[in-house]
């Protein structure tokens, strides 16, 4: 042990140690939902990982991109596995943080004193967006081209500076070889370093508040006399194992889609990236990652270009609201009354149709049911002081409860 | 609550499914029956590729070396009957043909093929290669039904002769070729088994692994489980 203290009286390694796992007090009524936050940590280890990998062989240049992602696919030692991993990871991040999301918004994390953790998450999936738009460019194939042609095209329907601005993140009138050089510095150093920050500050936050829980209930406003939380237990080694179970099951999920199914019928890696990118042919259908879809198809319902993207932006800009736009002192949805509960069966549903409809050709049916959940989606953000003020919520229980 | 988890779930998982559909043209594609562990198929295959394919489309990802030893020849044996465009056994399958001439000449440079099978599908593929008759109005007197006005000529003819068109769209054999239909299927069968190959040479690799891994999680779960509950039997 004086090894140990060698270094705590230099650096706070066990201090550490307590702060955040072994005396750091979570609910003990963790369900399904609670899984996911470890899990996405889990998955960007392995995207870093896999990432060093790729890095290695992986050629930035607009005339070896595509090569040499097969290159990696043949020739390097395990290369293909590193590869798989790698994609079928950007995905699975995406599952993963959808559903920690999910679990926020039906648990009422969100809410006061919550605020930040929630704000970080929020600022987490705007750049783990930014960061999967980017490395997609860079397997160089059809979509990935024409994906970013149309998504980089955006910012120039802006007034004023959006032509310019388009111009300035492409470093050239088309996607090109300048495009894939800055988009590989972002997607490997610049964007990793912002997420790992926001990672820190994210668990920082949330360790200073402790973590909320499936009834909504503060676990520190019951203590025993040492000041430690009735329902809470110890992090670790409590959570350590049972997340353990979690990243298992997960893990047999994932490699069930990794070894039988990698391309995930065209939704993980699409046909038309095995074609290298040509900027002189168009694809017959451009169609975003799924991950992007619900907001791909609110930015295709509203008729004017411009209207468009803000909607889209404002889509995203609604969810950082949620903490001050929930004014029911309730959290958890267990006790929240009819309008809330209605609102957010409706919610879940326009926004898995969005996602649905993002994928379609814009038909005048599809347009239409588009520009209806896309309403729909709005108006479960905007309505949301009036339904939440004079909902009738239940009761909350003084403890947390345990089937 | 649990109704609510199973319901997200529920709709999670069949988002997947419906979206995974495949987008094309309304030809309806004939099923092709490829088996990658079918050596003899996959050699027979290689060989009507490097007669027939290789001097037009290069397969420039794909090195002689590795088709050897995953086709289960021997590398004296590709140099022999399978190396016709260079004689360095670790070299990648390329063409001598500048894409510029190709250009002149077809109208449109060859597609490499070494990941066409992962781009088309291997249905598609096998419904091109079966699907050429003859069309005066094209230069090289042939058209497609799965790819209208393509720039290729029907490369095969010798096998499977020439098959018209009637006007319901029907193809029949109107002059014979060395190979009954059944044949030319086989052929054209074993061609394809070789291109879905050659676009995922690590396929079998990858198959191979994946149950290993997962038996290796199955008894993991167990052991993690097992253990979890041992930590929480005081949680109350």
């Amino acid at each position: 042990m004086s090894m140990m203290d060698w270094i705590d009286a230099r650096f706070p390694a066990t201090k550490m140690w307590k702060e955040h796992l072994s005396e750091y007090y979570a609910p003990k009524n963790f369900n399904f939902w609670y899984f996911f936050g470890s899990l996405a940590l889990l998955i960007l280890v392995l995207q870093i990982v896999t990432g060093i990998f790729l890095t290695m062989n992986y050629k930035p240049d607009a005339k070896l991109a595509f090569a040499s992602v097969e290159y990696i696919m043949r020739d390097v030692e395990w290369g293909w596995l590193i590869r798989y991993l790698h994609s079928t990871g950007a995905s699975a991040f995406f599952v993963v943080i959808y559903l920690h999301m999910f679990r926020g918004l039906i648990y009422g994390s969100f809410k006061q004193p919550r605020e930040l953790v929630w704000i970080f998450g929020m600022l987490l999936y705007v750049v783990l967006m930014a960061e999967a738009f980017m490395g997609y460019l860079l397997p160089w194939g059809q979509m990935s081209y024409w994906g970013a042609q149309v998504i980089i095209s955006l910012f120039g329907a802006l007034p004023v500076i959006g032509e310019d601005l388009a111009l300035w993140i492409r470093g050239d009138y088309v996607v090109a070889d300048a495009t894939l050089n800055r988009f590989f510095a972002m997607h490997v150093i610049a964007l990793p370093i912002v997420l790992l920050g926001l990672v820190v500050a994210h668990i920082i936050a949330l360790h200073e508040v402790g973590s909320n829980n499936p009834d909504g209930v503060e676990i520190k406003k019951t203590k025993d006399k040492n000041g430690k939380p009735l329902d809470g237990i110890p992090f670790h080694p409590y959570y350590t194992v049972k997340d353990l179970v979690g990243v298992v099951v997960f893990l047999f999920i994932f490699s069930l889609v990794l070894f039988y199914l990698p391309e995930f019928g065209g939704w993980f890696l699409e046909k038309d990236n095995f074609i290298p990118a040509d900027p002189l042919k168009t694809p017959e259908h451009i169609v975003p990652l799924w991950y992007f879809t619900p907001f791909y198809a609110i930015l295709r319902a509203v008729p004017d270009k411009l209207f468009g993207v803000i909607a889209m932006g404002l889509a995203i800009v609604m969810l950082f609201l949620l903490p001050w736009l929930d004014r029911s002192k309730t959290r958890s949805v267990r006790y929240r009354g009819p309008y809330f509960r209605t609102a957010l069966v409706v919610f879940v549903i326009s926004f898995l149709a969005l996602g649905y409809l993002g994928t379609q050709p814009a038909t005048s049916l599809y347009t239409l049911l588009a520009q209806i959940f896309t309403v729909l989606y709005f108006a479960f953000f905007i309505l949301m002081p009036i339904y939440t003020k004079f909902d009738k919520d239940k009761p909350v229980p003084e403890r947390v409860t345990t089937k | 609550m649990r109704n609510l988890t199973f319901a997200a779930l529920v709709s999670i998982i069949s988002m997947f499914s419906t979206l995974a559909f495949a987008a094309g043209s309304s030809l309806q594609l004939d099923k092709v029956d490829i088996d990658l562990n079918d050596k003899a198929s996959l050699q027979r295959g290689a060989h009507t590729f490097m007669n027939y394919c290789l001097s037009c489309h290069g397969a420039s990802l794909m090195r002689y070396n590795r088709m050897a030893k995953d086709l289960g020849l021997t590398d004296e044996q590709v140099a022999e009957n399978l190396m016709f465009t260079t004689d360095k056994i670790g070299e990648t399958m390329q063409i001598a043909m500048r894409p510029e001439d190709a250009k002149k000449w077809f109208g449109v440079a060859p597609p490499d093929l070494s990941v066409i099978a992962r781009a088309r599908g291997t249905d598609w593929l096998y419904t091109y290669l079966r699907t050429f008759y003859l069309d005066d109005s094209r230069p090289m007197g042939t058209n497609n039904l799965a790819f209208k006005d393509v720039g290729m000529p029907h490369v095969l003819w010798e096998q499977q002769g020439y098959q018209s068109i009637d006007e319901h769209g029907h193809l029949s054999v109107t002059q014979e070729g060395a190979l009954t239909p059944r044949q030319y299927d086989t052929m054209t069968r074993d061609l394809v088994n070789f291109l879905a190959y050659i676009s995922e040479p690590s396929k079998l690799q990858r198959l191979a692994l994946g149950k290993w891994v997962l038996l290796y999680l199955a008894i993991f779960f167990v052991i993690a489980l097992a253990l979890k509950k041992a930590y929480w039997k005081d949680v109350h």
